[in-house]
C-alpha cells in the first residue's frame, strides 16, 4: 500500500511540476503525446513487471521489440502480407521466444540474466539480418489495412483519450485479474518470493517460470507491432534500444523489487508514467535540458529505491514491536 | 580454578524476537579453567544467549562483564578481538577454500604489510599443528568441501584453537561427530581447561555432560531453570530441570499398544518401501513399512541420510531402484507435486527456507497449495480461503493478530503449526515431519505433539524424523534408527531407551 502511495505521489508531484512549469505542456496535444507514450511503455512493463514478481528479470526486450517492429514491416512491404496475419506471426513469433527463455532458465537451470542477455544480441541481430535499411509503415496505397491499423489500435480516439491508452487499460485488467485475482497470480508471488517453498507445496513451478517469460514476451512483441504503428519507422540497428530498461525502471518504480515477489499491476502502470513525464520534464526545462536526461532518470530511480528501501524497514519495525 | 571471579559473566540478559521472547532475564557466568555446560529444551534460548555472549545478537536488556568490567560487544569482530570465540551449532565454513585457508579466513598471515601477501608457507604449518591438536588426518590443502561432515566439524573447532580463546563457546560441537572424534574433542578441551579457557558448552546429550561438565546451567523458556555443581548433575536432575514437568503429560501420545489396542498393529500398512535406492543415497537398499495410525520415529545422528530419505519419498531426489507403495498401490512420485497429489505430504527441517513463503500472510501460507479446493474456475475465493484459515487457525491455535499477518513475523511455533495446517485439508494419507518441534517453544511443541497424536488416530501414517531423543521415546511406537544413511535397526516401542538408539545410530549392531 505504501509503495503504491508513493508511486502515485511522485507520478503525481511530477506531472504537476510538467504542467505548472512549461506552459506548453498544458495543451490537449501534449496529453495526447503523454497518453501515447505512457500506453506503449505501459505495455512493456506489466510484462516484465509480472516477470520480475516471479522472480525473473528479462533483458531482450529492447531488441524483442526491434525484431517484432522489423519483421511486421518486413512481411507487410516485402512479402506483402496483410496487417493482421503479420501482426499475429509476430506476436506468435515472441510467444515462442519466451517458451525458449523459459525452458532455458527453468529446465536447463540457466540464470535468467544471462538467457536473456544472449537474447538481447540475438534478437537484434536478426533484426538487422531481416533488414539492413529503415522499414516503414507501408502507405496507404500499397496496404491500405496498415493504416486502419494504425488508427484502431494507437491513434483513434474514444472519449478524448487515444487507443493505445484503451489497449493498455484493456491489458491492465488482464494482468491484474492473472496477478491479484487468479491462482496463477498466487503461484507467481509465491515463486518470486520463495521458490523453493512453493515447490514443496506442491506447485509445478517450472511450469509458472516458463508461463511468466512467455507472458514478458508476448508484450513485448505486442510492443513491436506497437512500435511501428505508432513511430512509422523501425530501424533495425536501434529499433526499441535500451527498452528492456525503461520496462524494468518502470516497474521498479511501481514497486517491484527485483528480488520478486513484489509489486502491484497499478503499481507497474504508474511507474510506466514516471518515465514520459521525466523525459518531458527534462526536454522542456532550461536548465536540465535532454542531454542529461538519462541522469535524471537514473537518479530518481536510485531516489525511489533508496526511499523504498527506508520505508520497508521502518514499517517492519513497527510491524515487530 | 577461580570461581569466586568469574572471566565473562552475564546478568538478567533480554532478548525478544518477533513473536517470541527468548531470553527473559537469564544470568550465566563461567570461570577460567571451567567447562560449563548449558542444557535445555530446544527453543529455551541457550542458543541465543551463546549468540549474545559471542556478540552476534545485542541483548535488549542486561549486562556482560569480561573479567569483571562491564562490556558491550559490537559485533562478532569486536567478541573476537577480547578472545570469546563461538563455534556454531551450523558450519560456517567456505567448502570451496583449503582447510588452511578456512582456518585462516579473516585471519590470513601476512607479509609485506599493505601489499597483502599471504604467507602460505607459514599458513600451512601452522594449520599442520592445529590439525594435529584436534586429532585430524587430512592435509592443510584438501578443499573441506570434500571431508565428511564430522571432520569439517573438528576444522571449526581447529579454527576456534587458532584464534587463541579465552571463552569458547560450542554450540553442540558434538551433534555430527563420531564417538571417536568425540572424544578427541573432549581431550583438546580437557587440554584447554588445563590451559586457562573458559568453556561453555552446549549439548543434548547428556551422557556427554557429565561426563567433561563442571557446572550446568539449565534454561527453560528464556529463564534460568536452575543450576547443578559437579557432584549434584545426575541424568535425573538435568531432564528435571529442563522439562519441569512430568514427560508423560508433555508427550501426549495414547500409545495404541499401551491402551491396548491392537487396532494400530493390524490396520493396514500404508507406507511401504521395497529396495529403495536413490541418487546420492547410500548403496544398501532401504525398506520398511508404516501403518495407518502409526507414529514411526526417524532417529539418526546428523548427517545420518534421514532428511536425505525424506526429499526422495517427497519426490526431490530420484530414486535409482525399489519401489515405493502407497495403500498397497506402487506410486511413482518424481516432483513434490506428484507427492502431494498422493497424499504423501512433508513438513520439512528447514521451514523458513522451504516450508513458508514467510513475506507472505498467513492465510496465503495456509492457501498455498490448497488453492485447488479454494477457487472457481481458476480464480480464488477469498472468502473460501478465509474461511479455510479461520479454521485451521483455530483447530491449531495459531496465535497470529490477524490472518494477513506476515508468517515471517509469527514465532518458531506459530510457524509451524502453519507448516502443518496447510496439509490438513487435503486428508493425508502419509506425513513426513521432518524435526517437527524444532525451535519451538515448549507450549506450542506439546499442542504440536497432540495433533499428532490426533492426526494418527484418524489413521494417517506419520514418519517423524527428529534428533530429540526424548521427542522419539516420548512419541514413537516404533523407531527406526539410521546410520550413515542406511537403516541400521528399528527398535519396537518395548525396547526403546537413549542407549538403544545411541548404540544403532552411531554404528553399533544391531541385537
Amino acid at each position: 500500500m505504501t509503495r503504491l502511495l508513493g508511486v502515485l505521489l511522485m507520478v503525481g508531484a511530477l506531472y504537476a511540476v510538467d504542467m505548472i512549469s512549461f506552459p506548453t505542456a498544458f495543451t490537449t496535444d501534449n496529453h495526447q503525446i503523454l497518453a501515447r507514450r505512457l500506453g506503449y511503455y505501459g505495455v512493456l512493463t506489466l510484462g516484465v513487471g509480472a516477470l520480475i514478481v516471479s522472480g525473473g528479470i528479462d533483458l531482450s526486450i529492447g531488441s524483442l521489440v526491434g525484431l517484432g517492429a522489423v519483421a511486421f514491416g518486413y512481411l507487410m512491404s516485402e512479402k506483402h502480407w496483410s496487417p493482421l496475419p503479420a501482426a499475429a506471426v509476430v506476436v506468435a513469433g515472441s510467444v515462442c521466444v519466451g517458451l525458449f527463455h523459459g525452458l532455458l532458465v527453468t529446465r536447463l537451470r540457466l540464470q535468467p540474466f544471462l538467457v536473456t542477455l544472449c537474447g538481447l544480441f540475438m534478437y537484434r541481430g536478426l533484426a538487422r539480418g531481416l533488414s539492413l535499411k529503415t522499414i516503414n509503415l507501408p502507405h496507404e496505397s500499397v496496404q491500405p489495412r496498415a493504416e486502419w491499423l494504425r488508427e484502431v489500435l494507437v491513434s483513434d480516439k474514444t472519449l478524448g483519450f487515444p487507443h493505445i491508452l484503451w489497449l493498455l487499460a484493456g491489458l491492465t485488467v488482464l494482468v491484474a485479474v492473472v496477478m491479484h485475482v487468479s491462482v496463477y497470480g498466487r503461484y507467481w508471488y509465491a515463486i518470486g518470493y520463495n521458490e523453493q517453498a512453493a515447490r514443496y507445496a506442491g506447485i509445478a513451478t517450472d511450469r509458472h517460470k516458463i508461463a511468466a517469460y512467455v507472458l514478458c514476451s508476448t508484450f513485448a512483441g505486442i510492443g513491436g507491432v506497437l512500435f511501428l504503428l505508432e513511430f512509422r519507422s523501425a530501424t533495425p540497428s536501434s529499433a526499441g534500444e535500451l527498452f528492456e530498461l525503461y520496462a524494468i525502471t518502470g516497474a521498479v518504480l511501481g514497486g517491484c523489487s527485483l528480488r520478486g515477489g513484489e509489486g502491484t499491476v497499478l503499481g507497474m502502470v504508474l511507474g510506466a508514467a514516471v518515465l514520459p513525464l521525466l523525459s518531458q520534464i527534462c526536454n522542456l526545462s532550461e536548465h536540465i535540458g535532454s542531454e542529461l536526461e538519462y541522469t535524471v532518470i537514473g537518479g530518481a530511480l536510485l531516489m525511489a529505491t533508496i526511499s523504498n528501501e527506508l520505508v520497508t524497514r521502518f514499517s517492519l519495525r513497527r510491524a515487530r514491536a | 580454578m577461580t570461581s569466586t571471579s568469574p572471566l565473562l559473566q552475564a546478568n538478567g540478559i533480554r532478548k525478544a524476537f518477533p513473536g517470541v521472547q527468548a531470553l527473559d532475564g537469564v544470568s550465566l557466568s563461567v570461570g577460567a579453567g571451567e567447562v560449563l555446560a548449558l542444557l535445555g529444551e530446544n527453543g529455551a534460548g541457550k542458543s541465543t544467549l551463546m549468540k549474545i555472549l559471542a556478540g552476534v545478537y545485542t541483548p535488549d536488556a542486561g549486562e556482560l562483564l569480561l573479567d569483571g568490567q562491564p562490556i558491550h560487544l559490537r559485533g562478532v569482530a569486536d567478541a573476537l578481538a577480547r578472545g570469546i570465540v563461538l563455534i556454531h551449532q551450523e558450519l560456517n565454513l567456505a567448502d570451496n577454500l583449503s582447510v588452511t585457508a578456512n582456518l585462516f579466513l579473516g585471519n590470513e598471515d601476512l607479509r609485506g604489510g599493505a601489499l597483502g601477501w599471504l604467507n602460505r608457507r607459514r599458513m600451512n604449518e601452522r594449520a599442520r599443528g592445529l590439525l594435529q591438536r584436534v586429532g585430524l588426518e587430512v592435509s592443510p590443502s584438501q578443499r573441506v568441501g570434500d571431508l565428511p561432515l564430522g571432520q569439517r566439524q573438528m576444522i571449526e573447532i581447529a579454527r576456534a584453537l587458532s584464534q587463541k580463546a579465552r571463552v569458547l563457546i560450542m554450540d553442540e560441537p558434538t551433534s555430527s561427530l563420531t564417538q571417536r572424534e568425540t572424544e578427541r574433542l573432549f581431550a583438546v578441551i580437557a587440554d584447554l581447561k588445563r590451559a586457562g579457557v573458559a568453556v561453555a558448552y552446549i549439548s543434548h546429550r547428556l551422557m556427554e555432560v557429565q561426563q567433561i561438565a563442571d557446572r550446568v546451567v539449565v534454561l527453560r523458556d528464556g529463564r534460568n531453570s536452575g543450576e547443578l555443581a559437579r557432584d549434584e548433575i545426575s541424568h535425573r536432575r538435568m531432564v528435571e530441570l529442563m522439562v519441569g514437568r512430568d514427560l508423560k503429560l508433555f508427550f501426549r501420545r495414547t500409545h495404541a499398544a499401551e491402551a491396548a489396542k491392537p487396532a494400530a498393529i493390524e490396520a493396514p500398512i500404508r507406507l511401504e518401501l521395497r529396495n529403495v535406492c536413490y541418487i546420492r543415497g547410500p548403496q544398501t537398499p532401504v525398506s520398511f513399512a508404516v501403518r495407518g495410525g502409526e507414529i514411526v520415529g526417524m532417529a539418526g545422528l546428523v548427517g545420518a541420510g534421514r532428511t536425505e530419505l525424506s526429499e526422495a519419498l517427497f519426490g526431490l531426489r530420484p530414486l535409482t531402484s525399489g519401489e515405493v507403495r502407497l495403500d498397497g498401490q506402487a506410486v511413482s512420485i518424481r516432483s513434490p507435486r506428484d507427492a502431494v497429489a498422493a497424499g504423501l505430504l512433508l513438513a520439512p527441517e528447514d521451514r523458513r527456507q522451504f516450508g513458508l513463503v514467510l513475506e507472505e500472510s498467513v492465510q496465503h501460507n495456509l492457501g498455498l497449495p490448497n488453492l485447488d479446493h479454494n477457487s472457481r474456475f481458476r480464480m480464488v475465493s477469498l472468502r473460501r480461503e478465509k474461511g479455510m484459515a479461520q479454521r485451521l487457525c483455530e483447530r491449531l491455535r495459531v496465535k497470529t493478530p490477524r490472518l494477513s499477518q506476515p508468517v515471517g513475523l509469527l514465532s518458531g511455533g506459530n510457524q509451524q503449526k502453519v507448516v502443518l495446517g496447510k496439509w490438513l485439508v487435503r486428508q493425508p494419507r502419509v506425513l513426513i515431519l521432518d524435526e517437527p518441534t524444532r525451535g519451538v517453544d515448549v507450549g506450542a511443541k506439546s499442542e504440536i505433539y497432540a495433533l499428532m497424536d490426533e492426526l494418527a488416530a484418524t489413521g494417517i501414517a506419520i514418519v517423524m524424523i527428529s534428533s530429540d531423543l526424548e521427542e522419539i521415546l516420548g512419541m514413537s511406537d516404533r523407531v527406526l534408527v539410521l546410520h550413515e544413511g542406511s537403516l541400521a535397526g528399528e527398535l519396537p516401542r518395548a525396547a526403546l531407551s537413549e542407549q538403544a538408539i545411541m548404540h544403532l545410530a552411531t554404528g553399533g549392531e544391531a541385537t
